[in-house]
């Protein structure tokens, strides 16, 4: 099987790479590019952990075949500090103890991130059914909660 | 295994018909890839629609919409004219996976991948969607409801491809409505749900309805009783009644991981009357 | 060495804050590695085939063509693991689970495993493999195995713990028995009685990290394996007794675990791994797909329970008893066992009985899940507690309070209480604003109460004081939830020093001494014991040292706030020495400075809590909703009272979903119909409210600073609490867990029909 050459864009920096067909954005992101933030807590969509942007659209990257990049903008959570500046989702999660494992919380910042991009200023339900499409099994997700509302405020502050 | 990514309809429907082994359309890819991942599938070709003119489009034409079969789910609820007109198609379609899954999946794929509990088609059964489908031997269109043929299942020959779905222009007084019952708040398949569609007079008195039931049966069920029983009438509690009482007795489910026979008959009459309650709101009524 | 570990009741300056733990900005940045984010050079894709028949003898395996197949580096069987158990039953048991033997006793069970170049000819070599099955009658569940006329699981089963030993075999492989009275002595005093059954359906602890690992094999007998586990110490000593390798030789590194919840505790992939590495000659990674982790890694059990709980009218228990079958999977357990010691632990009674049935069904071998076997117990009791209260016609908090063991009670399952939390949770429970918060139509309120033992066990620490002053800690219980910062926090009280002069870190096996793994709520309180030890045996030499730099007796220098002081007035001129001023001048006064410490961690304090819930109940479709939520639970001493309180709420998240949804369904075919997290509901953000946390602090007697665990107990009282305010909500008693919308809608209709 011949290798799909692919031309895209990841975390602003031009990346090309070859993949197979059936092999996902996920598998590329991971097994070819080194880019390990992305988690795989399921492969089927359900549980969140693989959550990138691509295009400004929150997606499982799991879900996503590696050919379908070609051409496009993908976000991922290596991309979501700048420099030594975490970003505020990154330092409320941090400070509210918002992780206890830590693998589902790449997917839970990048999911928080485009709810916040979208809805600057979410009610607690909205934050909830927000970020429904990413699993925690450790936090009973009070302390995220609590932690994005916090970076909304801040993010509306600065 | 070949990845495409046809620019033209025509070379689309082309590539299908001439493909030897098992082809798989890829738009969304949540159902697709799942299936692929658990080796259920495993096609030798994989056709990508999305970079295909118009078909990543809503456009709204004199007679109502068109929705293109590589539009996301998350576009259909940005599109304020679409969600004014038929906010319950839009709901059925929000409704769908997670907001990962809202990004990438599309009512077309819905449609096609023919589960009976797919959450937009009774939504689009009782709007009286219709699909545009492109062939080696032409388009033709044809009710929603006809698409799917049985579970995973469909009526879609050989090289042919849903180019969009068409949804009609509102009347005055028109509403519609879907609501689906999941043990969760989220992230759940459809146990049971229930579209339906009305128009009323300026009375109030209901003058159209179409009632659709999902996960009740192999198929997505049109309850034309159930209609018969909303027209011409009201939403007393003696409708409501009925209207339950007709959509539980329709309803052929099975008892599997999901829920129970029982249930899924109980609640789709009890669905039924919320569903009929917010559709015959927004359509005016009182 | 004499390390005293009683509690000395000091004064906390580190202990009780709430810093930003050492690995969290790794974890923030995507920058931690997990299970599956190491690689190794040359390193192969493993992939495991599984039975897809509940119960079947393997008759003939062909690997031949699978072999062939371009790509494929290695495949074994149960022939490349051979059995080098001697006679150890449960770690027999362990191997034939990792690969099944001669009968495959799960839908899932491992029968072959390929190395490959990738993952896709791995796949292909999977299908190439033929295996020819005699398929079994089979049976899933608890009461029926207990049949007579069951399938049977292990034909050399015979009861264990019965007066006589059993002339035929069963599938139940053990009976165990706890108490103190005479119970029908008890009953014939109550004048109120209630007596009730009870199921709970099996449950996965649904870490969100497949089981992942790297295994390497050297052709001089030494090995590397990377995993995700619990207790990398333990999973040495398993593989290297599987494999009929030296533990010493196989390095074993714990990688940063995504969840476990006692799931990974055991070994599945690994020897596995290891076996393909060494067939191969190259490093091989396997990982589990979600489908494999539900399958065929360890669910908790599924249970039966009978409940008969006597009182008087004035409240008094006069007696209780318990029936309690557990299902262990195809092997040996002793779930039931720990399940009857739990029941009524939170009472002080004076007849009591409970009677445990290990059960052995045609599904994969359950493991420990937080608190293993006490939420089912608690489940039966706490509901017939509170249906007894309501009978009785008293207030079902006041009837706990009533009942409640103190110091000194002797417990249902034997010891004798010292100081601990039952009451003080259930008067905190009482007296909190949640308790009297207004319902709505539909809603109902419940309350339970839930204990677990605790576990302390053998742990080491090793603690290194740079040139530079800055402190590193090594501990060997892996973190999996924040404990590098509680016990950062112990080290640099015990010091005296900054927390953010201190960097704590998981050794691996080869840098550590041994370390029992991360269970039974054992991370922080024993290897906090361990950390003030080392940090107490640092201090000696501190003293030490500063004693020669001032050229004065070291027991002149006493150490306090992080600096070595000369005592007494003789001393006057001389200026305390800081920890970073001896530090500096180590080279000098006999080399590097360290405290290390190895100790069996004894005396950890059971643990209590009380939960109180309000459901609403959609009387129509049977829908439940978590309206409010809130945890009492006694910590000891809270050391970094977030992450203190983060497991407060996520155990009570996990009972939550266990007692609403979460449930394994088996077809009649015996396969698990939805392995999976789209059908295995585990609760998502938008189910769950805030969950509000009360941490009490009733000092463990046995620890310095008075800790105790506090991981496991909070999944104990979850499933019982919402049971009772279901009930309440939805006027009718439910004794089926999962209370998923179905069985709630059809307790509604049949008690509407009567």
């Amino acid at each position: 099987m011949a290798g799909i050459a692919v031309s895209t864009t990841i975390n602003g920096d031009g990346v090309e790479y070859l993949c197979q067909p059936d092999e996902t954005l996920l598998d590329v992101l991971r097994d070819r590019l080194g880019l390990t933030g992305a988690k795989e807590g399921c492969g089927t969509g359900d549980c969140g952990a693989c959550s990138v942007i691509v295009d400004g659209r929150l997606v499982c990257s799991c879900l996503v075949l590696g050919a379908e990049a070609e051409g496009r903008k993908v976000e991922t959570i290596e991309g979501m500090a700048h420099g030594e500046q975490l970003h505020p989702l990154q330092q409320k999660f941090l400070e509210h103890a918002a992780l206890q494992c830590g693998i589902c919380t790449p997917g839970f910042l990048i999911a928080a991130k485009d709810l916040l991009e979208k809805n600057p200023s979410p009610t607690e339900e909205e934050i909830r059914f927000g970020l429904a499409g990413n699993l925690c099994r450790c936090t009973g997700y009070d302390k995220i909660v609590r932690a994005v509302q916090d970076a909304a405020t801040m993010m509306k502050g600065a | 295994m070949r990845y495409i990514r046809p620019l033209s309809i025509e070379d689309a429907v082309g590539e299908l018909a001439k493909a030897v082994g098992p082809a798989a359309i890829l738009a969304g890819g949540s159902d697709l890839l799942v299936r692929m991942k658990g080796g259920f599938v495993e096609p030798e070709l994989i056709v990508d629609i999305k970079r295909i003119g118009g078909f990543s489009d809503i456009t709204e034409t004199a007679d109502g919409f068109r929705i293109g079969a590589a539009v996301p789910c998350a576009v259909l609820g940005e599109h304020a004219a679409l969600k004014k007109a038929w906010p319950g198609v839009v709901e059925a379609a929000k409704l769908i996976g997670s907001k990962q899954v809202q990004g990438r999946c599309t009512i077309t794929g819905n449609l096609c991948n023919a589960s009976p509990a797919a959450d937009s088609v009774p939504a689009l059964v009782a709007a009286g969607a219709k699909a545009v489908v492109a062939g080696p031997s032409g388009k033709r269109t044809i009710a929603v409801e006809t698409v799917p043929t049985g579970p995973g299942r469909t009526s879609l020959a050989k090289g042919e491809i849903i180019e969009a779905i068409l949804l009609d222009k509102r009347p005055a007084h028109a509403g519609d409505a879907y609501l689906r019952f999941i043990p969760r708040t989220e992230m759940d398949i459809a146990v049971v749900s229930a579209g339906i569609n009305l128009t009323l007079d300026d009375k109030g008195i209901i003058k159209t309805a179409r009632v659709a039931l999902g996960a009740a049966a192999p198929t997505v069920l049109l309850v034309e009783e159930a209609a018969e029983a909303l027209i011409g009438r009201t939403l007393d509690d003696g409708t409501l009644e009925r209207l339950a009482k007709i959509c539980s007795g329709a309803c052929r489910p099975i008892d599997d991981k999901r829920g129970t026979i029982e249930f899924r008959r109980k609640v789709a009459g009890v669905l039924a009357q919320r569903v009929a309650a917010t559709a015959y709101k927004r359509a005016g009524g009182k | 060495m004499n390390f005293d570990p009683r509690f000395s009741g000091r004064k906390f300056a580190s202990v009780g804050t709430r810093p930003v733990r050492p690995d969290g900005v790794d974890k923030v940045t995507g920058r931690a590695r997990y299970g599956a984010d190491f690689n190794m050079a040359g390193q192969l894709v493993g992939r495991v085939l599984r039975s897809p028949h509940a119960h079947a003898i393997i008759k003939k395996i062909d690997t031949s063509k699978a072999e062939k197949l371009s790509g494929v580096k290695a495949v074994i069987t149960a022939k490349d693991l051979p059995d080098l158990t001697d006679g150890d039953a449960g770690m027999y048991d362990v191997l034939d689970n990792c690969m099944a033997r001669t009968k495959a006793l799960y839908d899932g069970h491992a029968v072959a495993a390929v190395a490959a170049v990738d993952a896709r000819t791995a796949r292909q070599a999977l299908k190439l493999i033929e295996v020819d099955y005699e398929v079994l009658p089979h049976v899933t569940d608890v009461d029926e195995a207990m049949q007579h006329h069951a399938p049977l699981i292990n034909e050399a089963t015979f009861t264990e713990g019965l007066e006589e030993k059993p002339v035929k075999p069963s599938n139940v492989t053990k009976r165990s028995q706890f108490g103190h009275g005479d119970v029908h002595q008890g009953f014939g005093h109550a004048d109120h009685i209630i007596e009730r059954s009870f199921k709970t359906e099996q449950t996965h602890q649904g870490y969100i990290e497949p089981h992942a690992c790297v295994a390497s094999v050297n052709l001089d007998g030494t090995a590397e394996l990377w995993v995700c586990t619990q207790g990398h110490f333990v999973y040495r000593q398993h593989c290297a007794q599987l494999l009929g390798l030296e533990a010493s030789k196989l390095r074993v590194t714990s990688s940063e675990i995504g969840g476990g919840f006692g799931g990974k505790t055991h070994v599945w992939a690994e020897p596995v791994a290891l076996a393909l590495s060494r067939k191969a000659g190259r490093p091989v990674k396997l990982v589990m797909t979600r489908d494999e982790v539900f399958r065929a890694s360890g669910p908790t059990s599924a249970t039966s329970i009978d409940v008969k709980i006597g009182a008087r009218k004035d409240g008094t228990i006069t007696a209780a008893e318990a029936t309690l079958r557990y299902t262990s999977g195809p092997y040996a357990g002793t779930w039931a066992e720990i399940g009857a010691m739990t029941a009524f632990a939170c009472y002080k009674l004076d007849n009591v009985k409970t009677v445990g049935y290990e059960v052995l069904v045609n599904r994969p071998k359950t493991a420990a899940y937080r608190a293993p076997s006490a939420p089912m117990a608690a489940f039966a009791v706490e509901s017939a507690i509170d249906e007894l209260a309501k009978e009785i016609g008293i207030d079902p908090v006041e009837f706990r309070i009533k009942n409640a063991a103190q110091e000194g009670t002797r417990s249902s399952y034997g010891p004798v209480y010292g100081p601990i939390g039952i009451g003080p949770t259930l008067e905190a429970a009482k007296n909190h604003p949640h308790m009297k918060a207004p319902l709505k139509a539909n809603q109902g309120r419940g309350m339970a109460c839930g204990f677990w033992f605790n576990f302390g066990g053998q742990t080491c620490v090793d603690l290194n004081i740079g040139m530079d002053g800055s402190v590193s800690l090594a501990v060997g219980t892996v973190d999996v939830g924040g404990s590098r910062a509680s016990l950062s926090l112990v080290a640099a009280e015990e010091l005296g020093i900054d927390y953010s002069q201190l960097k704590a870190i998981v050794a691996d096996t080869s840098s550590l001494g041994y370390n029992d793994m991360t269970d039974g709520s054992r991370g922080t309180f024993s290897s906090s014991m361990a950390t003030i030890s080392a940090a107490r045996n640092a201090i000696k030499i501190l003293r030490d040292r500063a004693a020669q730099m001032w050229d004065v007796p070291v027991d002149d220098v006493i150490w306090e706030k992080g600096h070595a002081i000369a005592k007494g007035e003789k001393y006057g001129n001389l200026s305390p020495l800081s920890l970073k001023e001896i530090a500096a001048q180590s080279g000098k006064t006999g080399g590097p400075i360290a405290g290390h410490s190895e100790l069996v961690a004894d005396g950890a304090g059971v643990s209590f809590a009380t939960h109180i819930c309000d459901i609403e109940v959609d009387p129509q479709t049977g829908a439940t909703r978590v309206i409010r939520y809130t945890v009492v639970q006694d910590a000891g001493k809270a050391v970094h009272p977030t992450y203190v309180e983060g497991q407060y709420q996520g155990g009570a998240a996990q009972g939550i979903g266990w007692a609403l949804n979460e449930e394994y369904i088996y077809g009649k075919d015996g396969r698990l119909q939805n392995p999976g997290f789209l059908d295995y509901r585990i609760p998502v953000c938008s189910d769950l409210p805030m969950i509000d946390t009360q941490i009490l602090e009733i000092p463990n007697p046995n620890h310095p600073y008075g800790v105790r665990g506090v991981g496991e107990t909070s999944i104990v009282p979850p499933l019982a609490a919402i049971a009772n305010a279901v009930s309440n909500a939805a006027g009718v008693r439910m004794t089926h867990i999962p209370m998923s919308p179905p069985r709630i809608l059809a307790a509604i209709e049949a008690e509407r029909k009567g």
